[in-house]
């Protein structure tokens, strides 16, 4: 056993990047899941992102124009999703399934020209001096935009929720879908843009692991990870802290149990691979002793005649 | 009621003419179980590759199906049965996680052929199958252990099956032949196909040392980490991934399972199917070794097509002796050679190689 091979600044580093995809995707399910929408289709919106923005920055030359495009490409799919659960009262849950199927045919069959391609690199941001301050500078000050678009994003949502008109009258829809109704609230077009909203993030968490942390298109790439930012945010208790500590936790343990290994630390390698899944979901239940409740609309369908 | 009676009637001559030829045979239902995309540029892109030769060789005479992305375990007995229920002939069920639930299914559907890959369980309707890539892997081991400079070499393992373990072995043993002071880092991924983690794990056996990375998980994922990395050299598995030649792919190990899947087939359309086992390797065609890039040196390179050469005559096996087991006991004597009990069994690390398997 020899920890001195792993670097605390390399595994931090990675941990940032490794929780960053799941950041996205889980931060625009939870507003889509605090307007009381349950989309199930987030696996779905990711490898379409994925795709989309890989192609976009391989054609354009250029990543940032990538990474919006993959917002597009997930915002435009989950417009499927709201039309079938918002106009036509489809089953949420089905819905959000078969969006997933559906995404993941799609991006296999935009994807075919582009398998072996190596996409344009997105250069970290230059902080100047502050890259330059001892252990934290690498750690926080050598990253790509688009993490930090990520924790800015986290910074938004909880700001939006807690202290703006825009966030309470989310939070009512979420609630109470019928009293919002009866105050004069759109529930269908405030629900279609969190709907939008969450597509827009799920892409672009696709978009981050197919231009920055692979980089490659493969098809099948995101591999589960929509469904892990799917629970995240039912253990977060659809807080957006508990969401961006539940996203590092997984990230960085899956980072750091890989790095164990390699090190050749003598904890059976059975428990180092389940300890990301193990360890996030006993310190986000811990956390919601607090008895925080789901939105009280969560996957019920709105009949605007009721 | 005549017209209800006529349209049934018609709905269903429908669907069997899509299956049913002119003078009254069926179609040969070919259904294939694959545990990964067939995008994955690797072991479920080249069994996918197999069904396709299945196609072009019997052409209107067959009929193939496939399910991807099928979860080892319960879910896939869900999928076999489907398939044998939509009148599948011979189903082939392409990873060893599968080996259970293919037996649990062909009890249920003696009628149908069952061919299962990688696994060791059989049963009258049930065939398995494997290529050897412990052959493969002896040459990229011999590449390996030639070519690092920092003398550690990284290993990406998926599950700790014998299929996995053999590879790891016959990898290390060669080596350890060109380079005594060689150390592999073995990191278990515990998935076949998940590009984030194999990229993850590949950019963390880089930074802890690694100069060269093998792995046997299905996507290119590893490569493109090592090619961000620079100075790092990888091998192509169970697919060419000539896209990353000729750095950091320096070669690969490709499974060629079309002429067996032709032969298979053929034998189920002319009644000459039979439980066995197939265990082929560079020899029989079914282990294929890549081009061997310029990046790897002259001399290197001859040494390992001299190997290849050996390795197909059966002039030279990669397990033969002498050799001792990880705890130091004696496994094989000097010039003694595995045997294949052994070997489809290997639940063991050769000395040297540091760590435990899991259990």
């Amino acid at each position: 056993m020899d920890l001195s091979v792993i670097n605390p600044i390399l595994l931090f580093a990675a941990l940032m990047s490794a929780a960053t995809p799941i950041l996205f995707a889980a931060t625009g399910e939870l507003i889509v899941e605090r307007a009381g929408v349950l989309n199930l289709g987030v696996e779905g919106m990711m490898i379409v992102g994925a795709i989309c923005g890989f192609a976009i920055a391989v054609e354009t030359g250029s990543p940032i124009v990538g990474f919006l495009a993959a917002a597009a490409g997930g915002a435009l799919l989950s417009l499927l999703f709201a039309f079938l659960t918002q106009i036509t009262l489809a089953n949420q849950v089905a819905s959000g399934l078969a969006l997933t199927l559906f995404g993941l045919g799609l991006s296999a069959l935009l994807g075919q020209g582009y398998v072996g391609i190596k996409p344009p690199r997105l250069p970290d941001v230059n902080f100047g001096f502050l890259a330059d301050i001892p252990l934290i500078g690498p750690i926080v000050f050598s990253h790509d935009p688009i993490l930090y678009v990520g924790l800015i994003l986290v910074a938004a949502v909880w700001a939006t929720l807690k202290f703006t008109r825009a966030g309470l009258i989310l939070r009512a829809v979420g609630e109470n879908h019928d009293a919002a109704h009866a105050l004069g609230y759109k529930v269908v077009r405030i629900r279609t843009l969190a709907i939008m909203f969450g597509g827009a993030c799920a892409g672009m968490g696709g978009a981050y692991i197919s231009l920055i942390r692979v980089p490659q298109w493969t098809e099948g790439m995101t591999a589960g990870v929509g469904w892990i930012a799917l629970a995240l945010v039912v253990f977060a208790s659809w807080k957006p802290w508990r969401v961006l500590l539940g996203a590092y936790l997984f990230g960085g343990i899956t980072q750091l149990q890989l790095n164990l290994q390699g090190a050749g630390v003598a904890i059976p390698v059975e428990y180092l691979a389940m300890s990301p899944y193990l360890i996030t979901i006993v310190v986000l239940v811990i956390l919601s002793a607090d008895k925080s409740a789901a939105p009280g609309s969560l996957g019920r369908t709105f009949h605007a005649s009721s | 009621m005549k017209i209800k009676t006529l349209l049934a009637s018609a709905a269903m001559a429908l669907g069997l003419a899509t299956s049913v030829y002119a003078d009254g045979h069926e179609k040969t239902k070919v259904g294939f179980v694959y545990v990964g995309p067939v995008g994955d540029g690797g072991w479920t892109y080249e069994h996918n590759k197999g069904r396709l030769a299945v196609e072009e060789e019997f052409g209107d005479a067959v009929e193939t199906v496939f399910v991807e992305n099928v979860a080892e375990g319960p879910d896939s007995e869900r999928v076999m049965t489907q398939m044998a229920l939509d009148g599948a002939d011979l189903i082939f069920t392409t990873s060893f996680g599968y080996m259970d639930p293919t037996i649990n299914i062909a009890k249920k559907f003696p009628d149908v052929k069952f061919e299962h890959a990688t696994g060791y369980k059989r049963a009258d309707n049930v065939s398995t199958y494997s290529a050897r890539f412990y052959e493969g892997r002896a040459i990229q081991g011999h590449i390996a252990g030639s070519m690092t400079k920092s003398n550690i070499i990284g290993y990406i393992g998926s599950f700790p099956i014998p299929e996995v373990i053999r590879g790891i072995n016959s990898a290390y043993i060669h080596a350890k032949k060109v380079n005594p002071d060689v150390q592999f880092k073995i990191v278990w991924a515990y998935t076949w196909f998940d590009p984030a983690k194999e990229a993850d794990a590949a950019k963390v056996l880089i930074e802890q040392g690694a100069d060269v990375v093998l792995q046997h998980t299905d996507s290119t994922a590893p490569q493109a980490a090592a090619q961000e990395a620079g100075n790092v050299i990888t091998f192509g598995q169970a697919s060419d991934m000539g896209q990353y030649a000729p750095l950091p792919r320096v070669s690969s190990i490709i499974d060629d399972w079309a002429p067996y899947y032709i032969a298979r087939t053929r034998a189920v359309m002319d009644g000459t199917w039979e439980s066995k086992d197939t265990w082929d390797g560079i020899g029989a065609g079914m282990v294929g070794i890549g081009e061997i890039s310029d990046a790897v040196p002259a001399d290197i390179k001859e040494q390992a097509l001299a190997m290849k050469t050996a390795i197909a005559d059966g002039s030279y096996h990669p397990f033969t002796g002498p050799l001792k087991k990880q705890d130091g006991s004696d496994w094989l004597a000097e010039g003694e050679v595995a045997d294949d009990g052994t070997l489809a069994g290997m639940n063991f690390y050769v000395e040297g190689l540091e760590g435990d398997i899991p259990q």
